[in-house]
């Protein structure tokens, strides 16, 4: 193991805020990312199902 | 399956099939979990080897560790912007709507990339060369490369007609590849603050093995993900823009 303790982890050598802004950055664009890309399908989805229903319903009155 | 049996000799697959969207859509849902299970794999494996079995660096300490996400980044937005000029280009020759919808689904993955490769890099900057920025060549290009990459997403956004949207972005990210050498090279045509490259075709690699092997076992952890992702917001995109067309209305998941 490299480090002696969980502490100097965390210190990074004395640059601690530049690696972890880095990582920290990573990690919020990339988990960020998948959150807009699954709450995009969820609107289309959800519009999607709404106008199929609306045109169920449209079918039905017209019978 | 009819994909297998669609072409006129039978015994091979029909690659042109998978450029329907109704064929594609199904198959991406099958295909994104697999690249996740990479992504998470070459992720984790990455990261230790980057924290922990990686040595700290003789002259920049524990400070060169950035290194693992700034380069992978950096190749990334690289790759992608070539990929999505490729479908782009692929979209504009063949007139296939799937293609163009590839090159949409992976612009906001490439910014986001470009976006990464300047942050990183800027917090590297600061404390090996005293800036969190400098107007040099390769800092220069990548950010034009970003801007690249938000000028394909607007100009798509702001023409209303898809098929016309497809073609002027096309277009420009044809036009936007000549950046992507000048970036690769820029570090060898200009004398720039910025170091060479960090891994040579032709000569052996000057990093420590531990230290090449973390940088691109992470490098493989974003090229998944970014697949991932792409695959997902292609299924997005494909609903949206085909949601007038019969296969769709009868998709399970639209049922409510």
């Amino acid at each position: 193991m490299i480090w002696n303790s969980v502490a100097e982890f965390f210190v990074m050598g004395g640059y601690a805020l530049y690696v972890w802004s880095s990582f920290g950055m990573c990690a919020l664009i990339l988990i960020g990312e998948l959150w807009a890309v699954r709450s995009r399908r969820k609107v289309v989805v959800q519009r999607l199902q709404r106008q199929i229903h609306a045109e169920k319903l449209d079918k039905e009155e017209n019978h | 399956m009819n994909i297998m049996h669609s072409s006129s000799s039978g015994r091979y697959l029909n690659w042109f099939s998978f450029s329907s969207p109704a064929t594609f859509y199904p198959l991406a849902a099958r295909l994104t979990p697999f690249f996740w299970g990479l992504s998470i794999l070459f992720g984790i494996v990455g990261l230790w080897i980057s924290f922990f079995v990686a040595p700290a660096d003789a002259v920049q300490g524990d400070g060169y560790r950035i290194i693992f996400i700034h380069v992978p980044a950096s190749w990334m937005s690289m790759v992608i912007y070539m990929a999505m000029a490729m479908w782009a280009a692929l979209g504009l020759i063949f007139n296939t709507r799937l293609s163009a919808m590839m090159a949409q689904a992976l612009a906001p993955t490439g910014a986001l990339m470009a976006f990464l490769s300047l942050w990183t890099g800027a917090f590297w900057g600061k404390p090996m060369w005293g800036a969190w920025w400098v107007w040099d060549a390769r800092l220069t290009s990548e950010l034009i490369l970003l801007f690249l990459f938000l000028g394909f997403m607007a100009l798509q956004a702001s023409i209303d007609d898809p098929r016309r949207a497809d073609k002027a972005g096309a277009i420009l990210a044809l036009v936007g590849v000549v950046n992507v050498p000048i970036i690769y090279f820029s570090v060898t045509w200009w004398n720039t603050l910025h170091q060479g490259a960090s891994v040579s075709m032709s000569k052996a690699p000057a990093m420590a093995h531990t230290m090449l092997w973390g940088m691109l076992l992470m490098t493989m952890c974003f090229w998944m993900y970014t697949i991932a992702l792409a695959l997902m917001r292609v299924r997005a995109i494909i609903l949206e823009r085909e949601s007038h067309s019969d296969w769709v209305k009868t998709l399970k998941e639209l049922r409510a």
